[in-house]
C-alpha cells in the first residue's frame, strides 16, 4: 500500500482558480509538464488577486500551512444570520445535492411515481422527513387534520369514528421502524439496471413514529379477533388505496401513527395519519387513513392482485407476499461514488429485517470469496435500520464490495443467483439479494452484479 | 358490509334515538376511554364502507351492458388506457396476453412460457370483484368516485369482453358477476413464507466467511450509454468529504484525483431543489399529470401544443384564457380541468414555456 501523501491535504486552493476546460482536459489525460505550468499560473493569479495581505503565497503552498487556517475566513469577520431567519429550519445549502429524486423513465406520470431516498449521503439510522422515499398511487394531498376521520368498523361490536383530536389523546407510543417499498430493488431482478444506492435501495426509510397502537383502538371499537382474522386498512386519497393487514401477524405491532421524527407526518407521508406496520412492506402503511374495517377474509384489492404480487418460473402470482427480508446494503462507499485517493476509509452502510433483529453483518471486499464482520452501532433494533461500520484501507487495486445481513431467525441475505434459482428473473418484488459495488483503480464505483 | 355490521347498526342508530336526543352522537358504553371517538352512523358507514372482497361482500346491486361500457369507456378510460384496454402509454395494459384455454384452466399460459413482453391486467387478475372494486373506488384517474355502481359495472363488462370473458352482448350485473370465471382464477398462491412473520423463508444465504467464491464471476453492469442516464451523479453527491459523485457527463477519469478532490467538480452555493422557472411551476402544478415532452398522455404533448400555435399571433392570450377556466374540443373531447390556482404571471410564464416547446 501505497502512504497517502500530507501536502496534498495542505495545499488547498482559492476555488474555481483554474477553468473548467482545464479540469476536464486534467481528468482526462493527468497532468503533465506544460498543464502544471498552467496550474502554477493559475494558482498565483487567483492568490494574487485575493488579498494583498496574503505576502506568501508561494511560501504557503510550499508547506507554511492551509489558508483555511492562515487566513480568516468571512464566517469569522463578518455578523452572521439572526436567529430564525430560517424559522421552520432547512439543510445547508452545501447540501443541495442530497434530495429525493425519481428515476428517469420509470414512470410515466408523476402522481403515481416514486421519488428516492438519498441513501449514499445519510448516516446513522433515521431518514430526515423531507428525506422519506414518497410512493403515492393517485397523487398527493394536503389533508386538513380538522375534517380528517378515521372509522372502524366490520366485524366490530362498536362501529366508531374518531377524529385527530380524539386520536391524539389516546395512549401513544413511539418506535423506530423501516418502511421499504416492495418494489425496493425491484429494478435489478434480471440484471443491473441504474447506478447509484438512491435507485437501487432508496424506497426505504427509517422513522420514529408516534401514535396509538392498532391493538388499542381496534379494542376499543370492540373488534372480533376470533372471527375477524385480517382488517382492511383504507386510504383517503384518490386511489383509495386498500390493503388487506393480516392480524395475526400484525396486531401486536401495528400503529396508528400521526407523528414522525417528533413532528406531524409530512403530508407526502400521510398526514394527519397513517398506518405503520413494521416488517411489511410499504404499500401496507396506508396514508391519509381514514378507515380500517374488521373482516374474515382478505380483500384482492388491486394493489393485492394485480401489483405487489410475485411472479413465479411456473407461472403462479405470490398474493399477499408481505414481509421484508432480512437485507443489507453498503451506501459509503456506493454507485456513482468517486473516491479520492488510497487510503484509510470508514464503509459503512444499513442492515434490517422484517422479521426481527439484525444480529450480524459481513463485510467482502473481494467479490464475497473473504469476509469479515463489521461494527454494529447501537441501537439495534427490531424491525428497524442498523447501522453497521468496518475499517477499510485501500491499496488501490480494484474491489467487488458486497454486505451480508443476519437476523435473528438465523436467516442470513443471500445472493441473488440464490434468489434467481427458486423465483427466476421476472419478479418485480422482494429483491433483498447482497448488492455488490465495483471500486475501480481510478476511485470511481459502480453498480455490479456477481455471478 | 357484514350482516353482523347491519345489526349493530340498528342497535347504534336506537341508542342514538334514545340517548341522544338532539343528535348528539352518543358514546360507546364499552369505551375504556371515555369522551374519545363517537358511534358511526348508518349512513357514514354507508358512505365510506364501498370495498367490494372476492366473495363479492359489498357489492351494491346494478348492472350495466358491454355496449353502455363501451360508450363510458371511450369518454373516460381510452385516453389512458387505449381503445381496447391495449396501450402501454401512460399505464400497463388492461387487455392482451389471455387465451379461450386460460379461460378453462383458469391458468394464463403465457405467465410461464413468456411469450408477452408484458404481463397485463387481465393476464394478472384473479377475481373480478377487483376490478369492480377498483375502478369503482379510484377511477378515472384524474376524477376517482365519479362513476355510479351501474356504470361500474357497464365498465367492467367491457373490459371482460375485450379478453373475450364475455360475449358482446353481455349484461353484467349483481346476480351474475359470481359466475364470471377469470382466465388466472387459479393463479394465485398464498403458499409462501411472507404474509406472516413467523412463516418460513424460501431461501438462506451463506454464513461462509473464508474462500467462499474462488473463481469471482462479474454477471452484469451498467453499459456505457446508461452512463449519464440517471443524470450527473456529482450533482446527486455530497461536493466535499471522502465519498463525492463521478462526473458521468464525462468519460471515467483515468485516475485517482488526489486527497483534495482537485479536477472534481466544485461546491456550488445555489439550492438546487430550490430551482425555479416553468418546467418545475409545470410539474408542481400537476400539468404534468395529462402533458408529457413529446408524447400525448391525457391531453396533448408540449412538443404538438408548440407545434400546433407556432406563429400564430394571440397564442399566448387565447391559451392563457383557456389554462385560466378549462376547454375542450381542440385536441378531442377530453376535457383540460380550469388550473385557477395559478397566477396570472404563472399562467403567462407557462403558456410561454409551453409554446417555446418546453425549452
Amino acid at each position: 500500500m501505497e502512504k497517502p501523501t500530507n501536502q496534498a491535504r495542505l495545499v488547498k486552493a482559492p476555488e474555481h482558480f483554474i477553468s473548467q476546460e482545464l479540469i476536464a482536459d486534467i481528468n482526462t489525460n493527468g497532468l503533465d509538464e506544460n498543464r502544471r505550468g498552467f496550474l502554477r499560473k493559475g494558482f498565483l493569479s487567483a492568490l494574487g488577486g485575493v488579498s494583498a495581505g496574503l505576502v506568501a503565497p508561494l511560501a504557503m503552498a510550499a508547506g507554511e500551512g492551509d489558508p483555511a487556517i492562515l487566513e480568516k475566513q468571512e464566517w469569522q469577520t463578518t455578523l452572521g444570520k439572526n436567529v430564525a431567519t430560517m424559522p421552520y429550519g432547512v439543510p445547508s445549502i452545501y447540501e443541495s445535492n442530497l434530495i429525493r429524486r425519481e428515476s428517469p423513465g420509470l414512470t410515466r406520470v408523476s402522481a403515481a411515481s416514486v421519488a428516492f431516498t438519498p441513501l449514499q449521503g445519510l448516516f446513522g439510522t433515521i431518514t430526515p422527513n423531507g428525506l422519506h422515499f414518497e410512493r403515492h398511487h393517485q397523487g398527493w394531498y394536503n389533508v386538513n387534520p380538522e375534517t380528517h376521520r378515521l372509522m372502524v368498523n366490520g366485524m366490530v361490536k362498536n362501529p366508531r369514528v374518531f377524529t385527530m383530536n380524539d386520536l391524539m389523546r389516546l395512549p401513544s407510543v413511539s418506535r423506530t421502524h423501516f418502511i421499504e417499498c416492495g418494489a425496493n430493488t425491484g429494478l435489478e431482478w434480471g440484471n443491473v439496471a441504474v447506478p447509484t444506492v438512491q435507485y437501487t435501495h432508496g424506497m426505504l426509510s427509517c422513522c420514529e413514529f408516534t401514535g396509538v397502537p392498532l391493538k388499542v383502538l381496534l379494542e376499543e371499537c370492540g373488534a372480533d379477533f376470533k372471527k375477524g382474522k385480517f382488517m382492511l386498512a383504507e386510504g383517503g386519497d384518490g386511489s383509495g388505496m386498500t390493503r388487506t393487514i393480516n392480524l395475526e401477524s400484525c396486531l401486536n405491532d401495528t400503529i396508528v401513527a400521526w407523528a414522525m421524527n417528533g413532528e406531524m407526518l409530512r403530508p407526502e407521508n400521510g398526514f394527519p395519519l397513517r398506518l405503520v406496520v413494521p416488517g411489511v412492506q410499504g404499500v401496507s402503511w396506508v396514508k391519509w387513513l381514514r378507515r380500517l374495517e374488521v373482516g374474515d377474509a382478505p380483500w384482492g384489492s388491486k394493489d393485492e392482485a394485480i401489483h405487489y404480487i410475485d411472479l413465479m418460473p411456473n407461472g403462479d402470482h405470490r398474493q399477499y407476499s408481505s414481509i421484508q427480508e432480512c437485507k443489507s446494503v453498503i451506501t459509503t462507499p456506493s454507485g456513482g461514488q468517486q473516491l479520492l485517493d488510497k487510503g484509510f476509509y470508514n464503509v459503512s452502510g444499513m442492515a434490517w429485517s422484517g422479521r426481527g433483529k439484525i444480529t450480524r453483518v459481513d463485510v467482502s471486499f473481494d467479490g464475497g470469496n473473504n469476509w469479515r464482520t463489521a461494527r454494529l452501532e447501537t441501537p439495534v433494533l427490531t424491525k428497524s435500520i442498523t447501522r453497521f461500520n468496518i475499517d477499510w484501507v485501500w491499496d488501490g487495486s480494484p474491489s467487488i464490495m458486497q454486505s451480508r445481513a443476519v437476523d435473528d431467525t438465523g436467516y442470513i441475505q443471500p445472493p441473488i443467483k440464490t434468489l434467481r434459482n427458486v423465483r427466476g428473473t421476472r419478479s418485480i418484488y422482494h429483491n433483498n439479494a447482497i448488492q455488490s459495488w465495483k471500486l475501480d483503480t481510478n476511485g470511481e464505483v459502480s453498480n455490479v452484479q456477481v455471478g | 358490509m357484514f350482516k353482523l355490521d347491519k345489526l349493530i347498526l340498528r342497535l347504534g342508530v336506537a341508542a342514538l334515538i334514545t340517548v341522544a336526543a338532539q343528535f348528539t352522537f352518543a358514546q360507546s358504553g364499552l369505551a375504556q376511554f371515555p369522551g374519545i371517538g363517537r358511534v358511526a352512523t348508518p349512513a357514514e358507514v354507508k358512505a365510506w364502507d364501498i370495498d367490494v372482497r372476492p366473495d363479492f361482500k359489498g357489492l351494491p346491486k346494478g348492472s350495466g351492458s358491454v355496449e353502455k361500457g363501451q360508450v363510458i369507456w371511450e369518454a373516460k378510460c381510452a385516453s389512458c388506457h387505449g381503445t381496447f384496454g391495449e396501450s402501454n402509454e401512460i399505464f400497463t395494459p388492461i387487455a392482451g396476453g389471455t387465451t379461450k384455454d386460460d379461460l378453462k384452466t383458469g391458468r394464463v399460459a403465457s405467465l410461464k412460457d413468456m411469450k408477452q413482453p408484458q404481463r397485463t391486467t387481465l393476464m394478472k387478475v384473479s377475481t373480478v370483484s377487483t376490478l369492480w372494486d377498483y375502478i369503482y373506488r379510484a377511477m378515472p384517474w384524474n376524477a376517482p368516485r365519479s362513476l355510479t355502481p351501474d356504470d361500474t359495472y357497464a365498465l367492467v363488462a367491457f373490459i371482460l369482453s375485450l379478453g373475450e370473458i364475455v360475449p358482446d352482448d353481455f349484461v353484467l350485473s349483481d346476480k351474475n358477476i359470481a359466475e364470471i370465471k377469470m382466465p388466472n382464477r387459479n393463479g394465485m398462491t398464498t403458499k409462501h413464507g411472507f404474509w406472516n412473520a413467523k412463516d418460513k423463508p424460501d431461501t438462506n444465504g451463506s454464513a461462509c466467511m473464508h474462500n467462499c467464491v474462488p473463481f469471482v464471476q462479474i454477471g452484469s453492469t451498467l453499459p456505457d450509454f446508461a452512463r449519464n442516464a440517471h443524470e450527473n451523479i456529482a450533482d446527486q453527491n455530497r461536493m466535499y468529504g471522502p465519498y463525492r459523485g463521478a462526473n458521468t457527463t464525462k468519460p471515467p477519469i483515468k485516475q485517482l484525483p488526489g486527497t483534495s478532490g482537485l479536477g472534481l467538480a466544485q461546491a456550488v452555493e445555489t439550492h438546487s431543489s430550490a430551482a425555479k422557472g416553468p418546467s418545475v411551476l409545470f410539474k408542481n402544478e400537476n400539468c404534468s399529470a395529462c402533458h408529457a415532452p413529446n408524447a400525448k398522455l391525457v391531453g396533448p404533448s408540449i412538443a404538438d401544443i408548440a407545434k400546433k400555435y407556432e406563429g400564430q399571433s394571440g397564442a399566448v392570450d387565447k391559451l392563457s384564457i383557456k389554462v385560466k377556466v378549462g376547454g375542450a374540443g381542440v385536441w378531442g373531447s377530453i376535457p383540460m380541468p380550469a388550473q385557477a390556482q395559478l397566477s396570472d404571471e404563472d399562467r403567462k410564464t407557462l403558456v410561454l414555456w409551453m409554446l417555446s416547446g418546453g425549452k
